[in-house]
């Protein structure tokens, strides 16, 4: 078990070391690769164990919050795909961001993250859970705000933040909601507290655990960016690129998913059948994705477009996970990780190529100047939009098996988000690698050094293969195998007819141009959701909201309470100040009226 | 021959006068001349007190009049600091009339 203590307390030692002792010396970048490379070898150790340990980190009287490891095949796996792709993304920022001023902060920064994000796949109870979940949010947060001095990338960290907020207070209610349910924070005994729960309140049993889970489910809306929280997602992209690809793709947005299959997997899978919060939450899942994938196929921005991927194929583990077949949402998170990590860091090295140049209209031509890129991306590509034998195409394959099978009008809207999917990652290829270079920058774009380039073709291997039984069985965090390799039936045939509907839809209308031939204000606009949201709930709801407390704060506190005090004494003052008149015979009258008084009270008063 | 009540009457009547005339004039010299008044019936009182009260032995309680050998002793050191007081204050305010000595007020 040191080795998963070490596991969980390395990245931290060494955010602290480099923040506080590295700055000025350099070392920070080795240091923190150093540290993924050793985390990234404990957790090829520990896979496959099953172990729990904890020690007690708050007692109050009966009650006692833990800091615990679970190992299971569930933890184990997961931690493979976060220090992976966290070992790959370290590697890829030295190059990337070589000349960054602040690298010790950056770096520091990932470390916490690693740290952050371990703590919660690791964690073996809800608590520990929410203390990591909240890290992640910070981590997230000083990442994407990592270039504070650029207006657009502080904003986007406080969006971001904020959005998360929103989500984990309701995760937090969910936590207290479920331990007053079932009497337990660890995984381990909740199932027994459950069932208790069940056999004493029968009637009930349905709708309060509907209730909990909801607003669990509130915190992943947040954290892996479902509809209405996606708005920080896109946004996002305003941090450096190999952090989009670490933690707005792979890891962080992925912790939500995990967290709901974590959920079920201590619960019990069969008391999520038919349960109403399994369905919204599918059906969460399922909007999300297709509102995402026709977000994206108007971006120009080409993190963009991938971040609006992200968001949708979130919605596809998600919604899997209400369908109750979160295993093929776990595999789909798995084979996701490594080609959306891909995709992120291939996009950030023709960004890195092209002098930070986004847009794609203005590259072109780019797969004859970056070969490498080039090539290693179309393998992202592919594996993104489900060719057949890619491991997006068998991770794809489960989750629209199961909707098939459970849910008929999800699985027509998954089937619509796999034509828009190869459509717009078509679109993105096709305008951003071939034709001809249509600015200066992409001209002089020449293929990256081999510290960019290794990850990309270390991801590209894992993008292609991940989803061969061999290696999912092995690593994947849940995973249930096929009978067949490839089940040629009706879902395939609807799966690969949306592919070359879109591949060809999208060679067809972009091929050659120079300019978006399409122009849908409202996909270019995202729904107007941001504009919705700035517009409305922000001037309105919170503006009144705000209206509200300052009158409470203006009158209410300072008028009443503190100026009331303050204005009682003054009165009572003025009121006395008449007596003090500072004529002499007034006072010689009032003393003479005294003592009448009190020789009269003495004599008759009796 | 003149009795008690002859004499607390007059001594009542004084120590009106006088009340009335620290409560009323405005010239600082004459209520200190009316507070010397008010002692004077306060005296008066009490040696009329000492001369009517006369024990079985036929000796008067000379206890009163000691007392108001005090007050008188007492009443000729208040007028020493008094008179001083209201010389100083000429000099510094240019006026002993008290509705013009205002200025101690809240």
């Amino acid at each position: 078990m040191n080795l998963a203590w070490t596991l969980l307390f390395l990245p931290l030692a060494v955010a602290a070391a480099n923040q506080l002792v590295l700055k000025k010396t350099g070392l920070a970048p080795i240091v923190s690769v150093g540290s993924a490379l050793a985390t990234f070898v404990i957790a090829l150790i520990l896979l496959g164990k099953n172990e729990t340990a904890y020690f007690a980190w708050a007692t109050i009287g009966d009650f006692s919050i833990n800091i615990g490891i679970k190992l299971d095949q569930l933890s184990t796996g997961m931690m493979i795909v976060v220090t992976g792709v966290g070992l790959l993304v370290h590697v890829f920022s030295l190059a990337y961001m070589k000349d960054d001023a602040a690298k010790a902060r950056y770096f520091a920064g990932l470390s916490l993250f690693m740290f952050s994000m371990t703590g919660i796949v690791l964690a073996d109870n809800f608590i520990m859970t929410f203390i990591f979940w909240e890290l992640v949010g910070l981590s997230s947060y000083l990442l994407i705000g990592h270039w504070y001095q650029k207006e657009s990338a502080a904003d986007a960290a406080k969006k971001a933040f904020l959005c998360n907020r929103i989500g984990d207070f309701g995760f937090m209610v969910g936590i207290l909601m479920l331990w007053g349910i079932t009497g337990h924070l660890a995984f381990d005994q909740m199932k027994g507290g459950l069932e208790a729960f069940q056999a004493a309140n029968p009637a009930i049993f349905g709708g309060v655990l509907s209730a909990a889970v909801l607003c669990i489910f509130c915190g992943a809306v947040g954290k892996s960016a479902q509809l209405p929280l996606h708005v920080w997602l896109p946004d996002a992209m305003e941090g450096p690129t190999p952090v989009s690809a670490l933690i707005h793709a792979a890891t962080m947005v992925a912790a939500g998913v995990y967290m709901l299959f974590r959920l079920q997997f201590t619960l019990g899978f069969e008391v999520f059948e038919g349960l109403q919060a399994s369905a919204v939450i599918a059906w969460t899942g399922g909007i999300t994705a297709l509102a995402a994938a026709l977000m994206a196929t108007q971006q120009d921005d080409i993190k963009r477009v991938l971040a609006y991927s992200t968001l949708s194929q979130l919605g596809y583990m998600v919604m899997a996970v209400g369908l109750v077949s979160g295993e093929a949402g776990m595999f789909h998170l798995f084979t996701h990780a490594w080609f959306k990590a891909l995709l992120f860091l291939g996009s950030g090295a023709v960004i890195f190529a092209c002098h930070h140049e986004q847009d794609i209209w203005k590259m072109g031509g780019l797969l004859k100047k970056m070969p490498i890129t080039g090539f290693t991306f179309l393998i992202g590509f592919a594996a993104l939009i489900a060719v057949p034998f890619t491991s997006g195409f068998f991770s794809k394959e489960q989750i629209l098996e199961a909707a098939h099978q459970k849910e008929p009008i999800l699985f027509w809207i998954a089937a619509a988000v796999a034509v828009f999917t190869p459509f717009y990652m078509t679109r993105l290829y096709v305008v951003a690698f071939l034709g001809k270079n249509r600015s200066e920058n992409a001209s002089h774009a020449h293929e990256v050094g081999p510290l960019m380039s290794g990850p990309l073709v270390l991801l590209a291997t894992l993008g292609a293969i991940a989803g061969f039984p061999f290696i999912a069985e092995k690593f994947s965090p849940a995973y249930h195998q096929p009978e067949h390799l490839i089940h040629l039936g009706f879902v395939t045939y609807v799966s690969i007819g949306a592919l070359l509907t879109g591949v060809i839809a999208g060679c067809v209308l972009y091929a050659g141009k120079e300019k978006d031939p399409v122009s849908i204000p409202l996909l270019q606009n995202r729904f107007y959701i941001d504009g919705l949201y700035d517009n409305f709930l922000v001037r309105y709801f919170q503006d009144t909201f705000a209206a509200i407390i300052a009158f409470f704060d203006e009158f209410i506190i300072s008028g009443l309470i503190v100026g009331g005090l303050s204005r009682a004494a003054e009165s009572f003052g003025n009121l006395f100040r008449k007596v003090q008149s500072g004529s002499l015979q007034g006072y010689a009258f009032a003393f003479g009226l005294g003592v009448i008084l009190v020789v009269y009270f003495t004599v008759f008063g009796r | 021959m003149a009795t008690l009540n002859d004499y607390l009457l007059v001594s009542g009547l004084l120590f009106a006068i006088g009340l009335a005339g620290v409560v009323l004039r405005r010239n600082v010299i004459i209520v200190f001349m009316c507070l010397e008044l008010m002692l004077s019936a306060a005296n008066l009182t009490l040696v009329a007190f000492s001369r009517f009260n006369v024990p079985p032995n036929g000796l008067p309680d000379y206890n009163g009049q000691m007392l108001v050998f005090f007050v008188i002793t007492v009443a000729a050191a208040e007028v020493a600091v008094g008179l001083a007081i209201i010389v100083a204050l000429y000099r510094a305010r240019q006026t002993i009339h008290t509705d013009e000595l205002t200025s101690l007020k809240g």
